[in-house]
């Protein structure tokens, strides 16, 4: 460590008396500063070097490899596993099903979200009960939401089980019906967020569009919707890394399938575990890493322009 | 005037009429599942399946809780949490602390290592993670359900943003009487924060409690399933038993129905940290 003798700005504390010289004092004050942060860092540094980087550079090495049946042995493979997988009917397969995932969960949950927000936007009396109804599906897992759907659309015994649209029998359509059980799992979600946005848009915007002749409906896409787009860029992007992540859903309604129909880009991953497709799962992990990482991105990039950022 | 007053008491009307029939909506999913969780399966499915409970069995609760060995699963859950919440207190407001109040070489450099963490779901770094606890001999333990979750990145972002607010006077104030950093930050910065770090606590709660992916990879033996995993197992069930699941569905929503009744605020808040600026 290097370091500079930098001007003390501050007095330090201690008594004059025993004070030592200036860059002495200045040194040691550092470099128990530094240890001291050393200490508070090092809990979750371990953490995140052991379960966060070192599985990345992991899976790169599994990637250049290929392992034998039993884990065993293994044989270096190269870049050629990379286009392999990654240009392979299985990864783009998988990739397929889950952008499908997102088309089906992210448009409907978030306009759903925006309805009951609108609704609920407003005094009333007992407005609270109907806040907090609207919220409560944030109390349900993916897992609970999910068994709870199974309730309402599976094949033998479901409620909507003649819907045909969403039948969980067709491969067709199965994967809407795993998507309906998100949509509604995320709504409470979606409703706090887009309720807080709206809550604060200051009352003036609301009277000045009044006065501007601006009926409900024009109000409503000329002024709140943009006003509150950084919320709603906010949500998309949290709900399409959601619905890449979506895992327990398909695991509990389809178990990916009928004929594969339903299996995600990580379902995939989840049952690349075994020592002779770990290589092809790795990949796939650093595709999925790769597409969220792109999503997230570029989503910031184009909307960025787009939003109007209040002043 | 009369006309004007008129046509606002319509428009209540209407706005109770449209929230009533959304509630509906949102909460039939709910509803069905009570229904097909308190009637005997038989006799639901016989009657045609109606909208209401028939041959209601209310010792369902009870007996989804001894078939399904759902004390075992939520007391796994909860310890599961319990941990989980604690250690990422822990660890997140002392990284927020130093990310914060301490001057050391790297800070900037070493925050943004910190952040991309948040770019790396446990989906992404499953394979290897379910091989580092394999090695370990952590299957079916608290040590592999709890490990990589002892620390956030979410929570350091968090608390750093409670603690860059606390005021400069109050910090020259604590340092004219001769609190060093440690007593600082006990004694301030975390009783001034505390609604930033109790947010915090909340999200974790649910976060943790609800978890699937995870547990469901590093979990092999029946008992060491949590709520959530045992969840597929219990719905799987037979026929006969098919409310059994729905039960234990309902038991394992009720402590984040709590959080969500009586720590609304917090919760709420904790949400929507990230999305609402200022």
């Amino acid at each position: 460590m290097t370091v500079e003798a930098r001007p003390v700005t501050r007095p330090v504390k201690g008594t004059i008396e025993t004070a030592p010289p200036d860059e002495v004092r200045h040194l040691s004050s550092r470099v128990r500063e530094t240890l001291l942060a050393v200490a508070f860092l090092v809990p979750s540094a371990v953490i995140f070097g052991w379960f966060f980087f070192y599985p990345l550079y992991r899976l790169v090495y599994l990637g250049l490899h290929q392992q034998n049946r039993f884990g065993t042995a293994e044989r270096y493979v190269g870049w050629s596993q990379f286009t392999e997988v990654l240009g392979g009917e299985n990864f783009r397969s998988g990739l397929k099903v889950s952008a499908t995932y997102v088309l089906y969960t992210v448009p409907l949950g978030l306009v759903l979200g925006i309805l009951l927000a609108v609704a609920a936007n407003r005094r009333l009396r007992g407005i609270k009960i109907f806040q907090t109804i609207f919220a409560s599906t944030v109390a349900s897992s993916v897992a609970v939401a999910s068994v709870v759907f199974f309730v309402l659309i599976n094949p033998q015994a479901g409620y909507f089980r003649n819907v045909e649209f969403l039948s969980l029998s067709d491969p067709d359509t199965a994967l809407r019906g795993v998507a309906l059980s998100s949509v509604w799992q995320n709504l409470g979600l979606t409703f706090i967020i887009v309720l807080a946005g709206l809550q604060a848009v200051p009352e003036e915007m609301y009277e000045a569009a009044t006065l501007d002749g601006y009926g409900p409906v024009r109000r409503f896409f000329r002024v709140t919707l943009p006003l509150i787009s950084p919320t709603l860029m906010f949500l998309v992007v949290v709900l399409v890394i959601f619905a890449f992540q979506a895992f327990a859903q398909i695991d509990i309604l389809t178990a990916g399938g009928p004929a594969g129909s339903t299996e995600t880009l990580v379902f995939k991953i989840f049952n690349s575990q075994q020592p002779l497709s770990q290589g092809e799962g790795a990949v796939m992990a650093i595709g999925l890493f790769v597409v969220t990482l792109f999503v997230s991105l570029a989503q910031f990039l184009i909307l960025e322009k787009r939003v109007h950022y209040g002043s | 005037m009369g006309a004007e007053a008129n046509q606002a008491t319509w428009k209540k009307v209407l706005w109770y009429v449209v929230l009533t029939a959304l509630s509906v909506v949102v909460l039939f999913p709910v509803w069905m599942t009570l229904v097909r969780a308190l009637s005997t399966p038989a006799v639901y499915v016989r009657e045609g399946q109606p909208l209401y409970p028939v041959a209601i069995q209310w010792d369902v609760f009870s007996r989804a809780w001894n078939l399904g060995d759902l004390g075992a699963k939520i007391r796994i859950s909860a310890v599961v949490t319990a941990i989980i919440v604690s250690a990422q207190l822990v660890t997140s407001v002392l990284a927020a602390y130093a990310f914060s109040f301490l001057r050391f070489p790297f800070r900037r450099v070493l925050f943004l290592v910190f952040m991309a963490t948040l770019m790396l779901p446990i989906e992404v770094t499953l394979i290897p993670n379910v091989q580092t606890i394999r090695g370990l001999g952590w299957l079916n333990s608290y040590q592999g359900l709890v490990a990589p979750f002892l620390a956030t990145a979410f929570g350091t972002f968090l608390i750093r943003q409670g603690f860059l607010g606390i005021p400069r006077d109050l910090r020259d104030a604590a340092q004219l009487d001769g609190y060093g950093h440690l007593a600082f930050l006990w004694r301030v910065a975390i009783p001034v924060t505390r609604p930033v770090i109790a947010s915090f606590a909340v999200i974790s709660f649910l976060a943790a409690w609800n978890q699937y992916t995870w547990p469901r990879a590093v979990v092999t033996e029946g008992r060491w399933e949590t709520i959530q995993i045992g969840l597929k197992s219990l719905s799987a069930s037979t026929v006969e038993q098919g409310n059994i699941g729905l039960a234990a569905a309902i038991l394992a929503s009720l402590p984040v129905l709590a959080l969500l009744i009586f720590l609304q605020r917090q919760l709420i808040r904790g949400l929507t940290a990230g999305a609402i600026k200022g």
